[in-house]
């Protein structure tokens, strides 16, 4: 870890110590102090990040794995690192386990698009569950389309668990080939029994993946523990840049894979008659990579360990829960989502005002919350909600700020009536 | 708050609780379905012509927040009884309401006097950006039911 990624950081999670190390967290909206509940959709940024990636730009910038000269080496170097870090972080065997990504949507896409066309035909079975981003539904449905697989879908229960019961019925006569599912629900929340999931689908001899842009910012992630097969995630939610995520694989299956676009940068060699490809992870990377953000990536990893990721799990489980305690104290509002084990996000509707007009209102209160679908309508669907408020929370949050999410609450009422 | 206040006006208010013409036209001579992305809004426009090839009925259904509901309340009971001409002409009326800074209900042709009154309560989403679409979507969903296309998006 280099020294401008160590967090100011006292030992009891002191939470005004990290909130300095995001300067936009300082500013105003409207006003009033603000306060960003939808770390869910994109988290803010600390400056350890911001300098990393001022750093690549200011001194050793050049482009990767081409030239000869001192500055091609020492960014290679940087980025190359960063996959190191990323390895870590989620515990994966080998750094060149590791394929760049522009984020967690591309690395589901290149599953699909490269093990998934190499590997599935009619009558194969690629189960999902309710609880799906889009991201993690539509590029399965291509795949369909394309080989006449079957998709189907694991239900939830009333309280947006998994039926597991139903899911072991979608695995039983063995057609399954994949499942892929997200570690934690983007829209209410859910953590998934993944470990106990990917064993089921191993008995029945499939492989399954892992959208893990909700758990890579919130918890420990350790993939060989988890025994999955494919795990991404995405930089920009994980207090990184945007436009650069990761996705890992075991190698064995990397290996087998074949190239996902082509271009510089992933082959070996190349003839007008025939191209010979690099070994994975390069293989997977045409062109020219998102270097400097990349190296932010990595920087930002180090911040999240830095601060403690059992810390963050239990400061951001405090804070969500005490949001669930409070938020069911107004009157009018529910809940959506009630899962045993759960993130550090509450989903919520209010009686008489939509969520749409709630996210206006109390966005004047300077609290941002996402108001919509979460690119999740069957979620929407299932709990029968045209769309929900959401508050997620990030390591920087506080109890504080969930009051101010309670008070502005108190002007819709004033508006739409109690 | 004045901005939150004089977006949800009374007037709004009450449409948005209690939308007017809110139903199906089984035997609609136009339809269209418009939905917001962005947001998962969806409103479902009926357009009945009468006898004289003017707006007999037009009704909509649908699930939206409180703005798009009011508009799409609003604008169904102004069509109703309207040339295809005039309800285009209120349809720009509508627009320059919604975005235009500069608009000026003085400025509006005599025969809409009245209707730019009433519109000019939606004149409250100019300062939220981000809402715009939501009182336009149902009149665009309405211009794709007149021009026979069955969908309409705000993208």
């Amino acid at each position: 870890m280099s020294p401008d990624s160590t967090p100011t950081l006292r030992p009891n999670y002191d939470v005004l110590a990290i909130r300095r190390d995001f300067p936009i967290l300082a500013r105003e909206v409207f006003g009033k102090p603000l306060v960003y509940l939808d770390t869910g959709a994109s988290a803010q940024k600390p400056r350890q990040v911001i300098r990393a990636m001022t750093q690549v730009m200011e001194e050793t910038y050049s482009n990767v794995h081409r030239g000869v000269h001192f500055l091609s080496q020492a960014c290679t170097d940087q980025f190359e690192a960063a996959r190191e870090t990323v390895a870590r972080f989620i515990n994966a065997p080998e750094a060149d386990e590791i394929v760049w990504t522009r984020g967690a949507t591309e690395a589901l896409n290149l599953v699909a698009a490269t093990w998934g066309r190499a590997n599935v035909g009619p009558g194969d079975r690629i189960v999902i569950s309710t609880l799906e981003h889009h991201s993690n539904i539509v590029p399965w449905q291509l795949l369909r389309d394309e080989t006449g697989a079957e998709l189907a879908v694991i239900p939830v229960d009333d309280a947006g668990e998994v039926d597991l019961d139903a899911y072991a019925a979608l695995l039983d006569d063995g057609r399954a080939k994949l499942v892929s599912v997200t570690h934690v629900s983007n829209s209410i929340g859910t953590v998934l029994p993944i470990g106990q999931m990917a064993r089921m689908a191993h008995e029945k001899g499939a492989l399954f993946m892992v959208d893990g842009c909700q758990a890579a910012p919130h918890m420990p992630v350790d993939v060989q523990e988890l025994g999955v097969d494919f795990y991404c995630f995405s930089g920009h939610k994980t207090y990184g840049p945007t436009g650069i995520g990761a996705l890992w694989g075991r190698k064995a299956l990397l290996d087998a894979m074949p190239p996902y676009q082509g271009g510089g940068e992933m082959i070996a060699h190349v003839t007008f008659e025939k191209s010979t490809f690099k070994a994975a992870p390069h293989k997977f990377e045409a062109g020219t990579p998102a270097i400097v953000e990349a190296v932010g990536l990595g920087a930002a990893l180090d911040y999240i360990e830095a601060v403690g990721r059992d810390a963050i799990l239990a400061h951001e489980t405090d804070v969500a829960e005490y949001a669930r305690e409070r938020l069911a104290a107004v009157p009018g509002v529910r809940i959506v989502g009630h899962a045993r084990e759960r993130g550090a996000i509450v989903s919520f509707t209010m009686d008489r005002a939509h969520p749409h007009d709630i996210g206006t209102i109390i966005d004047r209160a300077g609290v941002a919350v996402r108001a919509g679908h979460h690119c999740a309508f069957p979620v929407m669907e299932r709990f029968d909600v045209g769309a929900t408020a959401r508050a997620s929370f990030g390591l920087y949050n506080m109890k504080s700020e969930v009051d101010r999410l309670v008070e502005a609450l108190d002007e819709v009422a004033e508006i739409f009536g109690r | 708050m004045n901005e939150l206040r004089e977006l949800y006006q009374e007037v709004i208010l009450d449409h948005g609780r209690n939308p007017r013409n809110f139903r199906r036209i089984e035997d609609a001579d136009g339809e269209a379905k418009g939905d917001n992305p962005l947001c998962g809004d969806r409103v479902h426009v009926f357009v009945k012509l009468n006898g004289a090839g003017g707006l007999g009925d037009v009704a909509f259904q649908g699930r939206g927040c409180a703005i798009s509901t009011a508009s799409a309340s609003m604008m169904t009971e102004l069509l109703k009884g309207r040339s295809e001409a005039e309800a285009r002409r209120l349809f720009d009326v509508f627009h320059a309401v919604c975005t235009d800074e500069a608009f000026d209900p003085l400025d509006v042709p005599e025969e809409f006097g009245d209707e730019a009154d009433r519109l000019q309560v939606m004149a409250g989403v100019r300062q939220f950006p981000m809402r715009v679409k939501c009182a336009t979507l149902p009149w665009h969903t309405f211009a794709a039911a007149l021009d026979g296309k069955a969908t309409a998006t705000t993208e």
